[in-house]
């Protein structure tokens, strides 16, 4: 391994630096358009020029207004993202230790999944939306919503405990069981601290694949918007940059989110450095 | 190495017995294990069978049903899918959407197999990689509405992209093409859609042992030839996998299209809400059958040429 680090990079570590680098430029290029617009003046408009600067559009974000109520729509949003993000986990950790074996029906159930994956994002929401209007149930955040959600996050949440689940090596669980413990405590001590990093990473993926989800959402609903419903009525009613200013504030929002959760993973791998090292 | 590898086997070989063992062991007094994954599963199977088999099929019958302007009625007809079918503009979206999607899946692919290569292979510390995943996956926190229509601003008349053209002296007067065009849209759906190709591709890239690399390497093959041998058939389910989700993404778009082209184009789901949004559910429905049939069936066929069942459940 010493010697690989010492080793000359070969060019095609340049060009693919460069391309990742024109990659990178490219995915915050319009990102930054955005923070810059998000601290236009108040007589300016969505497009360049800046008129003046101001803060006027992010008082605006927290200020119920006339055409959107931004902070109720987003506590709303992060109650149902924080609902799917526990229920993706609970279920597709589950699904992902049972599709281990082989059992009756798992072909069935493995293309079901990847049926709902792919299927279009507005056509769960109109079927559960029809389904919804048959029965004379009214939609809502927590019943048809949650449930079009699910039909999203759980196949996601699935894929990625293959590849969480595939690293897995069973022999683990069977010294735990050979030392006695009970099945309770195998998955408790062994099992999920071992899959702890990728279960964050389902959690988290969820959370992001809810709060962002528009088409499936918006037929489902009922009268209550979520943030992206919000946010799409904004745009189709009047353009300010309050959009841009909701933008940056997710931007950072983000950052720091990483920034703890990666202080938080650096503190974990340390404590199992120390483990190991005892 | 070689070493380390036959311990692995070996205690693989002694896992699969030790499950053997226990499997018997465990029989008389336990629930058989394929009655244990059925539980482990459950939920799973309950929430897609009722939330989105039961769904589907609901607007497969009524896509056969009969309406007028007051509602919807019971029936078998095939009026729903003849007008669909026979209607022009239909196969117009179609073979729009379709070429969006082959153009979309050719860039992201190129982009999302380089990134990820360059992450997993060239990134030799595992921090600097997992901030370098975390920089491409930051923007996707950002309402896809709003990370769509930042564009706007980028790519307009007086945007920054017309901007710094003029500043380098590339151009003389700002050029037009580059926002409500079909050009905007493909820029759009490449900002959005392009993570979905790295973090699948990026997951097989993974299992690969950099050793293999080497191997290839000392047995004389060149860096085309590696690519071409080792890496891409080693890392065709990730492949596979993200250009499933790009091109069903793209078939299903609602939002980028209507946005971004002006007018000039339309998606198949941005047509059918027009229909939901007048209550016309069963030419609606026939219209989300008829997708969802045409996706089902390029997803089979990629499904075909790997075997992505395979590869995931072990």
């Amino acid at each position: 391994m010493t010697a690989r680090i010492s080793e000359k990079r070969p060019w095609t570590f340049y060009v693919l630096g460069t391309l990742f680098g024109v990659y990178l430029l490219f995915l915050y290029g319009p990102m930054f358009v955005i923070y810059v617009l998000s601290f236009q003046g108040p007589n300016g408009g969505v497009t360049f020029p800046m008129v003046g600067t101001s803060v006027v559009w992010f008082k605006e974000v927290f200020q119920p207004g006339q055409m959107a109520d931004i902070p109720v729509s987003f506590s709303r949003s992060i109650a149902l993202a924080t609902v799917v993000s526990c229920l993706t986990v609970i279920i597709s950790v589950a699904a992902g230790l049972g599709f281990r074996r082989r059992f009756p029906g798992s072909a069935v159930l493995f293309y079901l999944a990847v049926a709902s994956l792919v299927m279009p994002s507005l056509l769960v929401g109109f079927g559960i939306g029809l389904g919804f209007q048959f029965l004379g149930w009214q939609p809502s955040l927590f019943t048809s919503a949650l449930g079009a959600q699910l039909t999203w996050t759980l196949p996601f949440g699935l894929f990625a405990m293959f590849a969480v689940v595939n690293r897995f090596n069973r022999a683990w669980e069977e010294a735990a069981t050979d030392l006695g413990a009970s099945p309770w405590q195998r998955l408790r001590y062994v099992t999920i601290p071992i899959l702890l990093p990728g279960i964050i990473g389902v959690a988290m993926g969820a959370f992001t694949l809810s709060y962002d989800e528009y088409a499936r959402t918006t037929l489902t609903i009922g009268p209550k918007n979520t943030l992206p419903l919000e946010i799409y009525a904004l745009i189709s009613s009047a353009t300010s940059p309050t959009l841009f200013a909701i933008g940056t504030l997710t931007t950072g929002v983000s950052f720091l989110a990483i920034f703890i959760a990666l202080l938080l993973v650096l503190r974990m791998q340390r404590r199992r450095a120390l483990i190991k090292a005892a | 190495m070689a070493g380390g590898d036959a311990v692995k086997g070996m205690s693989d070989g002694a896992s699969a017995a030790g499950v053997k063992c226990l499997v018997t062991r465990r029989r008389s007094t336990r629930m058989p294990p394929w009655l244990v994954s059925w539980f482990q599963v459950g939920p799973l199977a309950l929430i897609l069978t009722v939330l989105f088999a039961l769904p589907t099929t609901l607007f497969l019958v009524v896509s056969f049903y009969d309406y007028d302007r007051v509602g919807i009625y019971p029936a078998f007809l095939l009026d729903n899918y003849r007008e669909l079918l026979t209607t022009p503009a239909t196969w117009r979206v179609y073979v729009s959407s379709l070429r969006f999607a082959l153009i979309v899946w050719a860039i992201t692919l190129f982009l999302g197999f380089n990134v990820a290569y360059f992450l997993i292979f060239h990134i030799r510390n595992s921090i600097t990689r997992t901030i370098f995943f975390l920089l491409c996956a930051i923007p996707f926190w950002t309402s896809g509405i709003i990370r769509t229509i930042a564009w706007i601003p980028f790519l307009g008349r007086n945007g920054a992209f017309n901007q710094m053209l003029m500043a380098l002296g590339v151009t003389s007067h700002p050029l037009d093409f580059l926002l409500f065009s079909d050009f905007a849209v493909i820029v759009t759906y490449v900002h959005l859609f392009t993570l979905l190709m790295i973090g699948p591709i990026a997951n097989s890239l993974s299992k690969i042992d950099p050793a293999l690399l080497e191997a290839a390497r000392d047995a004389g093959a060149s860096r085309w030839h590696t690519m071409t041998n080792v890496v891409i058939p080693l890392s065709k389910t990730g492949i596979t996998l993200g250009s499933i989700l790009v091109f069903t993404q793209v078939m299903g778009d609602y939002f980028v299209v209507r946005q971004m082209s002006g007018g000039q184009s339309a998606s198949i789901v941005s047509m059918l809400s027009t229909e939901i949004q007048a209550m016309q559910y069963p030419p609606a429905s026939a219209n989300a059958m008829v997708l969802v049939i045409f996706v089902a069936i390029l997803v089979g066929v990629m499904m075909k040429v790997v075997d992505v069942r395979k590869e995931l459940v072990k």
